[in-house]
């Protein structure tokens, strides 16, 4: 099985004394499901952020879909993030952008044609179940239905990587649960690498996951 | 509301520095237009003892451009009575030759100067009548209004590039999540901040056609025609095609600038 990403005594910093994660090593297949736990501050977030080239290594090698983010060009990394799907705890949609356009925003970069764009947001819109709210503005939507956009969003290019960092903190039951079910569709029919910073491990998924702990800046894999 | 109150702060930034602009352009236009006004009715005197001709009076000072002889038969017609044919004819050969001499342009005091002693080398010329007293005052007014006029426009581009620096930081502000959530989805520069550059774009071509509508409407005003037919000149006020592209170069490159200032700015946020 291919590997999506292979860690080599990756040490992450941000100031010059402190680090956050030390000399890591860890490696993630393709399509499966990855849960990252941690207490707060123990730097899952920082991991997270390094998959996709937000932060810089502070030593080792960080390879993600075949790209060393530890020497990376900007060309290089806008690639790797073009096949990536990202969810934020605070959902990063544009405000000023109807939910429609924030989903159709990776179609728009992987230079999808306006025919494909179209028929995906409209799909993937009445996935989330916001179909009705096609035209409104992300302030006009609940924290629940925000993050589901921002869901939409991740999913709508079909990317071979999603991240997600508590996707489901702060939010209601509902959408909590269609979040996760929209996780586990990626990863089971689309068999999208899916990798999730989370405090709890839903008991409901149905999908075999690999989970990683932090804890003092040592990632451990616990089975 | 909020967008409309923004493209405004940039429009109206952009106006007012093509209004000054413009302004200093008509008031230099006014002033070359009074000069060569003034350049056609000064002229310098010559004294000289021998006839000197055209080509040699080119060849002292290149601002020559136009040499007349004075005929000295007023001053002789009051002899006239006295004096018999004879001697007046001699007196005609003996009398220097008198000569006005006008210039090119309107020249500077140090221009009058030079002239005078390039006339002054020549051994034929005794005296050289410059009016330089009237001429320097009328100069340094020209001067000192060009000044008044040129600090004030400057002052007018100083405050308005502020107030471009002031709306580069709330579209900084702006633009900065959209790009940073832009970029993390791998979108390249350009696409990033291609609705800045639109945006920016299209203030521009606002601003630039507001001008060009104020100064359209100014140049068809009965009043200011006036002032300037007051003081004998005809000034283009405003070209539509020439000073509008010029304005409309000026506006799109200082917006351009401005939405680059902003990309390069723009530090990546997650």
């Amino acid at each position: 099985m291919d590997r999506v990403i292979v860690a080599k005594n990756v040490s992450l910093s941000y100031t010059a004394d402190e680090t956050i994660i030390n000399q890591a090593n860890f490696s993630v297949n393709s399509g499966s499901f990855v849960f990252i736990t941690g207490a707060s501050g123990s730097g899952k977030s920082t991991l997270l952020k390094s998959l996709f080239g937000a932060i810089k290594l502070k030593q080792g090698s960080l390879v993600v879909g075949g790209v060393e983010l530890s020497k990376v060009s900007r060309s290089k990394l806008n690639f790797l993030r073009r096949h990536i799907g990202i969810v934020f705890q605070d959902y990063k949609l544009v405000k000023e952008w109807t939910i429609e356009k924030n989903i159709m925003m990776p179609l728009i970069i992987n230079g999808y044609e306006k025919s494909v764009t179209t028929n995906q947001v409209e799909s993937l819109l009445k996935h989330v179940r916001l179909k009705h709210q096609a035209g409104k503005y992300p302030l006009e939507l609940s924290g629940g239905e925000q993050q589901r956009v921002a869901m939409a969003r991740a999913l709508s290019h079909n990317p071979i990587l999603i991240l997600a960092d508590e996707p489901t903190g702060n939010l209601d039951e509902y959408s909590s649960e269609l979040i996760w079910k929209l996780l586990e569709g990626a990863n089971t029919q689309l068999e999208t690498t899916v990798i999730v910073v989370t405090h709890h491990i839903p008991t409901s998924l149905n999908v075999d996951y690999k989970h990683f702990h932090i804890e003092y800046g040592t990632i451990n894999e616990i089975n | 509301m909020k967008s409309i109150k923004n493209h405004l702060s940039l429009i109206v930034a952009l106006v007012s520095i093509l209004f000054s602009i413009q302004i200093f352009v008509i008031v230099e236009r006014s002033i070359d237009a009074y000069k060569q006004n003034l350049a056609n009715n000064y002229s310098v005197v010559v004294v000289s003892q021998k006839a000197i001709t055209q080509k040699e009076f080119f060849k002292i000072n290149k601002l020559i451009s136009k040499v007349k002889v004075l005929s000295p038969d007023n001053v002789i017609k009051r002899l006239n009575s006295d004096i018999d044919k004879s001697n007046m004819e001699f007196l005609k050969l003996t009398l220097p030759k008198f000569y006005k001499l006008h210039l090119k342009s309107y020249p500077s005091p140090r221009e009058i100067k030079r002239l005078r002693k390039n006339l002054l080398n020549n051994r034929f010329i005794t005296k050289v009548e410059d009016f330089s007293n009237t001429h320097d005052t009328i100069y340094k007014l020209l001067v000192l209004f060009k000044n008044v006029v040129l600090v004030f426009a400057a002052v007018v581009s100083i405050v308005t590039m502020l107030l471009i620096l002031k709306e580069l930081r709330i579209w900084q502000f702006k633009h900065n999540e959209r790009m940073s959530i832009m970029g993390l989805f791998g979108a390249p520069t350009w696409l990033r901040s291609a609705v800045l550059f639109r945006l920016s774009i299209v203030d521009a071509i606002i601003s630039s056609m507001i001008v060009f509508a104020i100064f359209t409407v100014l140049s068809s005003s009965n009043w200011i025609l006036n002032q300037f037919k007051n003081i004998d000149i005809s000034v283009v006020i405003f070209d539509n095609v020439g000073d509008f592209f010029i304005l409309f170069g000026i506006s799109i490159v200082l917006s351009i600038i401005l939405a680059s200032m902003i990309v390069l700015g723009h530090k990546e946020e997650v």
